[in-house]
C-alpha cells in the first residue's frame, strides 16, 4: 500500500528557517535521526546541507565525510566492530599438524611468536580442501588470552614445575613425547636466544633432522616448500627445501589478523617420561641494574621535570631494582647523565615495564618508549600525553607515591625475611 | 676452597672466521671469546690445560686465521685436516671421544659456511654430554661439577650447575678476547693429522647467495574509511584503555603500582 504523504506547511517552513527556535528539533523529527536527508512530499530525497556535521570541541563545525558521524563515542564502537570482524575458523579433523613452540617471553606471545604463528598458518592453510591445524606447545604458566586470535587451533599446555627456568632436557623429553604421539608434519620454533634457538636445535638433533635455522622467507614450489635462511653470520642466504624442523627469524611472515581460531585445549594420552637432568638451574643472579644497558633493561624507572626529590628517586630505583632513565629536561637540568636519556635523541628502550615519574610525555619521549609493554605513569596532570599512553596512571605527588611504594616493598621484603 | 678445586682439561673448538666487512679470514669472534674464557679458567684453576682443536682444510689463508688463536698464548693447535666442504662433526666427535676433555668450549655460530650453530648440539647429541649455551663465565669447578653463569637477554644472568664432561657454547656475552701477538703466533705449531672426511652432500645441493637485504615490513592498515586510515597513520602512541587513578592517597596509588609490578614479575625477590 502506498503511503500518503501529508504536508504540514508550518513544519516545512520551520525546517527551511534556520533561525527558528524549533528548527533543530523539527529537523531531527523529520529526518528520524539522521537529519540531513529525508523523503520529501513528492517522493524526492531532500537534503539539508546545514544539518551535516557536528560541533567540534572548540565550537567549530566539523564535517566528517567518511560516513561515520562521530561525536566521541563512535571511535570505540568502530574499534569493537574491527575486533568482531575476524572470521571464526574451526578445523575439526585436520589433515596434519604444524607444531609451534612459542617462546612466551614474560608469559605472553611476543611479536616474534605471532609472526611464527602466521608462518605456521601459511603451512597449514596451503591446501584449502585439506587444511592442517596449528598446534602450540606451551610450557609453564602464561598470561596470554589471545591464543585463538594468534591463529592456534590446538593448544597443548604443559604446566608442570619441572619446565620452569632452564630445563632443556625436560622440555626436550616433552617435545619428544608430542612427536611420538601426534607426529606433526612441521616443527616451527623462533630463532631467539631465550626461546627456540636452543630448544629447536636440540629437538632437531633428537629427531635426527637437519633443521633450517634463521629462516626468513618461505615459498611454495612444485616440489614442495622452499625456504630462505640466513647463514654464515648473516652474510649468506641459503635456499633449500623446508625441512621438518625450522627455526625462523622475526618478521618471517605476517601475523594472523583476519581469522580467529579455536585454541582447543589438548592433552597427551601417555605420561611424559621424566628426564634425568644433568643441568641444575640455581636461579637468576641479581645483576646490578645500573650496569644494564638502558636499551635492553627490563624495568626502567624514569624521571622527568616533575621529580623534585632526586635522592628519593635514586633510592626508589635501588629498592625496586630498576634501571634509571630520564627525560630530556631532567638531563638538560643536570640531574641525570646524558646516556640515561630516553627518547628520540637518547635511547629507544624496550623495557617490559616502564615507569615514568613526572614525565608529561613529549612526542619525542613517547617515540622512545614505543616498544615498551606496560607503562606506569605518576604525574600531577591527569590530562598529559603520558597518562593517555600509560596502562596505569596514578595522579598525585610523585615523591609521596614513590616513598609509599618503597615503604611497601621494603615492608614486604622484611616480612619475607622474618618468615624465613 | 682453593685446594678443593682441581684443574680441568679444556678443549676449545675454533673455526676460521670471516671479517664482516672485508670478508677476509680472521679468528672468529665468538671462538676467540671462548678461548679467552678458557685461558681465564686456566688462571683461576691452577693445573688446568687448554687445547685448541680445529677441523678443516689447511690453506694459507686459514692457517693465518688459526694462528690468530695461537697468538693469544698457546703453543700448539691440533688440526684435523679435511678436504674443503667436508663435514666437521664426525671428525671432531671421534677425536673428542678418543681423549675426552672435561669441558669443551665452542662459539655459538660459525662465521662461514652454513653457520647454523648446530655443531655444539650435534656433538652433545653424539657424545651424550650436557650442553649449556650462552655462557658468560665459569665460576667454580668442584668434584666434577661446574658452576656456570649463563647470559640471558636484557643483561640478566642465570647460575647453572652442570655435571662434567660438558659442552658449553659462548656468544657475545663472554669476555672480549685479548689481542693476538704476532711473534708467538708465528712460532707456535700446527699439529696436522689427516682424517677421513665425508663430504657434506646436502649443503652442496643448496643454493647459496650473498645475503639480500630483508624487505622492510610495511604497516598495512586495513580500514574501510579514509578517516580511519588517516587516524591510524597519524596516531600518537596510545595505550588504549589505561587505568587512571585520580584522587587516591599515595598509599593506594603505590598499592596499584606494586600489584602491576608483581604481575609482570619485574621486582627482585
Amino acid at each position: 500500500m502506498r503511503e500518503i504523504h501529508r504536508r504540514d506547511p508550518r513544519r516545512e517552513w520551520i525546517v527551511r528557517n534556520r533561525l527558528h527556535p524549533e528548527h533543530l528539533s523539527v529537523l531531527a523529527e523529520q529526518g528520524g535521526g539522521a537529519a540531513s536527508e529525508w523523503l520529501g512530499p513528492q517522493g524526492v530525497i531532500r537534503k539539508n546541507p546545514h544539518a551535516i556535521g557536528f560541533i567540534g570541541p572548540n565550537g567549530v563545525k566539523r564535517i566528517d565525510r567518511s560516513g561515520a558521524q562521530q561525536g566521541g563515542q563512535a571511535a570505540g564502537g568502530a574499534r569493537q566492530a574491527a575486533q568482531d570482524s575476524r572470521r571464526q575458523v574451526t578445523i575439526e579433523a585436520p589433515a596434519f599438524l604444524v607444531a609451534v613452540v612459542p617462546e612466551l617471553s614474560g608469559g605472553r606471545l611476543s611479536g616474534h611468536d605471532k609472526d611464527l604463528l602466521g608462518l605456521a598458518r601459511r603451512l597449514a592453510d596451503a591446501d584449502a580442501e585439506r587444511p592442517g591445524a596449528v598446534l602450540a606447545v606451551v610450557f609453564g604458566e602464561h598470561k596470554e588470552e589471545g591464543f585463538g586470535e594468534a591463529g592456534i587451533d590446538r593448544l597443548l599446555h604443559l604446566d608442570d614445575g619441572g619446565y620452569a627456568g632452564f630445563a632443556p632436557e625436560a622440555r626436550l623429553a616433552a617435545l619428544s613425547a608430542v612427536e611420538r604421539e601426534l607426529a606433526p608434519r612441521h616443527w616451527l620454533l623462533p630463532d631467539s636466544p631465550l626461546g627456540g634457538a636452543d630448544l629447536g636445535r636440540r629437538l632437531a638433533l633428537r629427531l635426527g633432522e637437519r633443521p633450517a635455522t634463521g629462516v626468513w622467507q618461505l615459498e611454495a614450489s612444485e616440489s614442495g616448500w622452499r625456504c630462505t635462511a640466513r647463514g654464515a653470520a648473516e652474510s649468506l642466504d641459503i635456499q633449500r627445501p623446508l625441512p621438518r624442523v625450522a627455526l625462523a627469524l622475526a618478521e618471517c611472515a605476517e601475523p594472523v589478523d583476519e581469522t580467529r581460531h579455536a585454541a582447543e585445549p589438548l592433552s597427551l594420552a601417555e605420561a611424559i617420561p621424566s628426564a634425568l637432568s644433568r643441568i641444575e638451574d640455581l636461579g637468576q643472579v641479581a645483576v646490578d641494574p645500573a650496569g644494564v644497558a638502558l636499551a635492553e633493561a627490563e624495568f626502567i624507572l624514569s624521571g622527568g621535570n616533575g621529580v623534585k626529590d632526586w635522592d628519593g628517586f635514586h633510592h626508589a630505583a635501588r629498592v625496586l631494582g630498576a634501571t634509571e632513565g630520564a627525560s630530556r629536561v631532567a638531563v638538560d637540568d643536570g640531574f641525570m647523565d646524558r646516556h640515561r636519556q630516553v627518547g628520540a635523541t637518547g635511547t629507544w628502550v624496550t623495557a617490559r615495564v616502564y615507569m615514568a615519574v613526572g614525565i608529561s610525555g613529549a612526542i619525542q619521549h613517547l617515540q622512545g618508549i614505543q616498544s615498551c609493554d606496560k607503562v606506569v605513569a605518576i604525574n600531577l596532570d591527569p590530562g598529559c600525553d603520558m597518562v593517555k599512553r600509560a596502562d596505569l596512571a596514578v595522579i598525585g605527588e610523585s615523591a609521596e607515591i614513590l616513598a609509599a611504594l618503597v615503604a611497601k616493598v621494603e615492608q614486604q621484603r622484611g616480612g619475607q625475611r622474618d618468615a624465613a | 676452597m682453593r685446594p678443593e678445586q682441581q684443574g680441568v682439561e679444556v678443549a676449545v673448538l675454533v673455526s676460521v672466521g670471516r671479517h664482516p666487512i672485508t670478508g677476509r679470514a680472521r679468528r672468529a669472534d665468538q671462538d676467540a671469546r671462548g678461548l679467552e674464557l678458557a685461558l681465564g679458567l686456566e688462571r683461576q684453576l691452577p693445573g688446568s690445560r687448554v687445547s685448541l682443536l680445529h677441523a678443516g682444510p689447511r690453506g694459507e689463508e686459514s692457517e693465518a686465521a688459526l694462528r690468530g688463536y695461537l697468538g693469544m698464548g698457546l703453543e700448539t693447535l691440533t688440526l684435523l685436516e679435511q678436504a674443503e666442504g667436508a663435514d666437521a662433526i664426525p671428525a671432531l666427535a671421534e677425536h673428542l671421544a678418543a681423549a675426552p676433555p672435561q669441558l669443551v668450549i665452542t662459539g655459538a655460530r660459525a662465521e662461514r659456511g652454513e653457520g647454523s650453530g648446530l655443531l655444539p648440539y650435534a656433538l652433545a647429541e653424539r657424545l651424550g654430554w650436557p650442553l649449556v649455551n650462552g655462557l658468560a663465565a665459569v665460576e667454580r669447578v668442584e668434584n666434577g661439577v661446574a658452576t656456570l653463569l649463563q647470559a640471558l637477554p636484557r643483561g640478566q644472568r642465570r647460575r647453572l650447575k652442570v655435571r662434567l664432561p660438558a659442552i658449553v657454547s659462548v656468544d657475545g656475552a663472554a669476555p672480549v678476547a685479548r689481542q693476538s701477538a704476532f711473534g708467538p703466533a708465528r712460532r707456535a705449531e700446527l699439529e696436522a693429522t689427516p682424517v677421513a672426511a665425508e663430504p657434506d652432500r646436502e649443503l652442496a645441493q643448496w643454493q647459496l647467495a650473498p645475503a639480500r637485504k630483508r624487505p622492510k615490513r610495511l604497516k598495512v592498515i586495513k580500514a574501510a574509511s579514509a578517516r580511519d586510515r588517516f587516524k591510524a597513520a597519524a596516531a600518537k602512541a596510545e595505550g588504549g584503555g589505561g587505568q587512571v587513578l585520580a584522587d587516591v592517597t599515595p598509599a593506594q596509588g603505590a598499592e596499584a603500582i606494586l600489584k602491576l609490578l608483581r604481575e609482570e614479575g619485574v621486582l627482585p625477590r
